[in-house]
């Protein structure tokens, strides 16, 4: 099994989101980066196939130099190449974004199946895994949360309406995967130290020029309602009453 | 401008989100609602395909009548049998040029990102996921306001593209019926499909999904790193037992493996709208809260009142959770 999954460089944003000055961005002076737990579970996913089948999983991104972290944290859980397609750091929309990815698909590939987040942390768009699948011809599947690959078909589940419904489709496909799949590894430290070591392929810049879209960021804001104050009921123990009052209140006791 | 909306079922009804979907596409013009399929899946065994008459695949009165008090003009039958993702966008996009639409809306749930995504792979437009409100704006754009991060950050965008293909944030559009309804007139599209259109479609499998009952439970207990490991969990347990509620937890606690998946809450967990959300030793990350801000009340259990919870919280008790669980465990008990 040749596996290709893509992942996305994200902000690590914690309690409080910032904007910069000048709205285009999360300000990222006081966070880290990572990619989304969907695209974390899509690449122990294709580790695990990989693993079983033998093959190799190779980890895609698009996005500033520094991505390269991302794909080291990717290749530290088990992935065996890294494709770094490089820009200037510009946002990248979702058409242009998913041009891009099958153009190094198909110079890197062949590949039996090509996984996806079911949408990017930062932007949420919800497309680009589709996107790739309609410009390969590839069948596809999107918020898969149960993945099984036998005898050149897959098998994938997801949930609706509170029942799970199922898929099956020839290989090669595109499957875009949801948290939950599985539970991803902690990265072990000889897997870290391969990591460190391992080379990236990069593709230069130039290759991939960005380009405007018909859907047009303006301006990022933080949604005003977010900040109240709590009501504070008591300290420990002793707000145990001030507690009941209130449950009851609301009318949640028995 | 006619907008197409899609809309999804719940039973012989047309489902909630789908109503918060027909309000959004009404603010932007004429709306035409189009829905597909009888069932929700299509059985395991027979072949996909599409059914003969759009009248079969079927728009019963219930249907007809929710349509209509939210105000759509008229409402197709396509005849398509359970769910295509693939066939259903080829529909939507020979259905958007039969009726010269402006727009295609759909309900920001996995259907309606999945079909909107197909169709804007298959016109090659762009796809506006998850929008909060859209308003003409000069020069035939659109002006969008849509959600990233979940929603704890909003982008004003501009979409230049017809038809505009937008999905809607569902937790930011309340669901309003039109001020004068008037019976959608009913018909029938049968959609030109190939092969491939039908290559991947939904079998029902018999296994009921978890994780239901925590997106509509009325009562919430949520638990984090704070609890300090999977054995910690049985006073939350109990707890939401008495409450007749169900536990959430944070991704801390579903990644170290104290909880299954299905329990978290969040932007890559579940969703919930309880009546209350007790949150217990949860910091209130915004991938977290993004999950729980539909709650009517968010209670907070911390010990550090400097945690971000603390600012998004209704209600706050500065505490160890393992002393105030127990003690409101024993008071509810008490009562009788
Ligand atoms: C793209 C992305 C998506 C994510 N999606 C989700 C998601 O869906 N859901 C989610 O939850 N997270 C999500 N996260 C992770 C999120 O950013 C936080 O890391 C996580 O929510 C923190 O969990 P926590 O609050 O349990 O842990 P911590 O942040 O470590 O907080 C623990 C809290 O417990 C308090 N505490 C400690 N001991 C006690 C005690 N004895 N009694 C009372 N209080 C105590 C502490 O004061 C602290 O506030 C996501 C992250 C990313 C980057
Ligand atoms: N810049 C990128 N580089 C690599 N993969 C990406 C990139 N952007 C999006 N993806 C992939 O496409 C999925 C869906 O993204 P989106 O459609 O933008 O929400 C993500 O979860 C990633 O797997």
């Amino acid at each position: 099994m040749e596996v290709a999954v893509c992942v996305k460089r994200v902000p690590m944003v914690g309690g409080k989101i910032v904007v910069t000055a000048d709205g285009q961005d999360v300000d990222t002076r006081m966070s880290g980066f990572t990619v989304s737990p969907h695209e974390e579970c899509a690449v122990e996913e294709a580790v695990r196939l990989a693993e079983r089948d033998g093959g190799r999983v190779t980890v895609l991104t698009l996005g500033p130099a520094a991505a390269a972290d991302q794909l080291r944290d990717m290749l530290a859980i088990g992935a065996s190449r890294a494709v770094l397609l490089e820009t200037d750091g510009r946002e990248w929309g979702p058409i242009a974004t998913a041009a891009a990815i099958v153009d190094a698909l198909r110079a890197g590939g062949p590949y039996d199946l090509i996984l996806f987040g079911n949408e990017a942390a930062d932007t949420g768009g919800f497309q680009v895994g589709v996107r790739v699948a309609h410009l390969l011809g590839l069948p596809c599947v999107t918020g898969i949360k149960h993945l099984e690959v036998s005898g050149g078909r897959l098998r994938a589940g997801r949930e609706y309406r509170g029942t799970e419904e199922a898929y099956d489709l020839p290989l090669p496909a595109v499957v875009s995967v949801k948290e939950g799949i599985n539970l991803p590894r902690y990265p072990s430290l000889p897997g870290r130290l391969r990591a460190k070591r391992a080379a990236i392929e990069r593709i230069e810049p130039e290759r991939y020029p960005w380009h405007a879209e018909g859907l047009r960021k303006e301006r990022l804001r933080v949604p005003p309602a977010q900040n109240k104050r709590a009501e504070i009921l008591g300290t420990g123990a002793g707000a145990v009453p001030a507690l009941v009052a209130l449950l009851d209140d609301l009318g949640v006791l028995p | 401008m006619t907008v197409l909306c899609l809309v999804e079922r719940d039973g012989e009804h047309a489902a909630d989100v789908s109503l918060r979907a027909l309000t959004f596409a009404r603010s932007l013009g004429d709306v035409t609602a189009v829905t597909m399929g009888n069932a929700a899946t299509r059985p395991a065994g027979p072949p996909p395909g599409a059914t003969g008459a759009g009248g079969d695949a079927g728009v019963g009165p219930a249907l007809a009548a929710d349509v209509s008090a939210y105000g759509a003009a008229e409402v197709y039958a396509v005849g398509l049998d359970g769910y295509a993702p693939q066939a259903w966008a080829r529909a939507l996009a020979g259905l958007a040029g039969e009726v010269a639409a402006g727009a295609v809306v759909a309900a920001g749930t996995d259907r309606g990102h999945e079909v909107l995504a197909h169709l804007g792979a298959i016109t090659g437009l762009p796809m506006a996921a998850n929008c909060a409100s859209a308003r003409p704006g000069e020069d035939g754009t659109l002006r969008l306001v849509r959600h990233r991060w979940a929603g704890s950050l909003l982008e004003d965008a501009v979409l230049e593209a017809s038809p505009a293909l937008l999905t809607v944030a569902v937790d930011a559009v309340p669901a309003v019926p039109a001020e004068q309804p008037a019976p959608a007139a009913v018909r029938a599209y049968q959609p030109v499909l190939d092969e491939a259109d039908l290559l991947v479609s939904a079998t029902e499998s018999a296994g009921r999904a978890g994780g239901a009952s925590l997106a509509t439970a009325r009562v919430v207990v949520g638990g984090g790193r704070g609890v300090g490991g999977p054995d910690g969990f049985g006073v939350l347990e109990e707890l939401a037992g008495l409450l007749g509620g169900v536990v959430g937890v944070s991704r801390v606690v579903t990644s170290e493996g104290w909880r299954p998946h299905q329990q978290q809450v969040g932007q890559t967990g579940t969703r919930i709208s309880p009546e209350l959300y007790l949150a217990c030793g949860i910091s209130g990350a915004i991938q977290h809260m993004a999950g729980c801000l539909s709650s009517k009340h968010i209670v907070a259990v911390n010990t550090d009142a400097g945690a971000p919870i603390i600012a998004r919280a209704d209600y706050a008790v500065i505490g160890d959770l393992n002393e105030v669980l127990p003690a409101l465990v024993a008071a509810i008990r008490a009562r009788g």
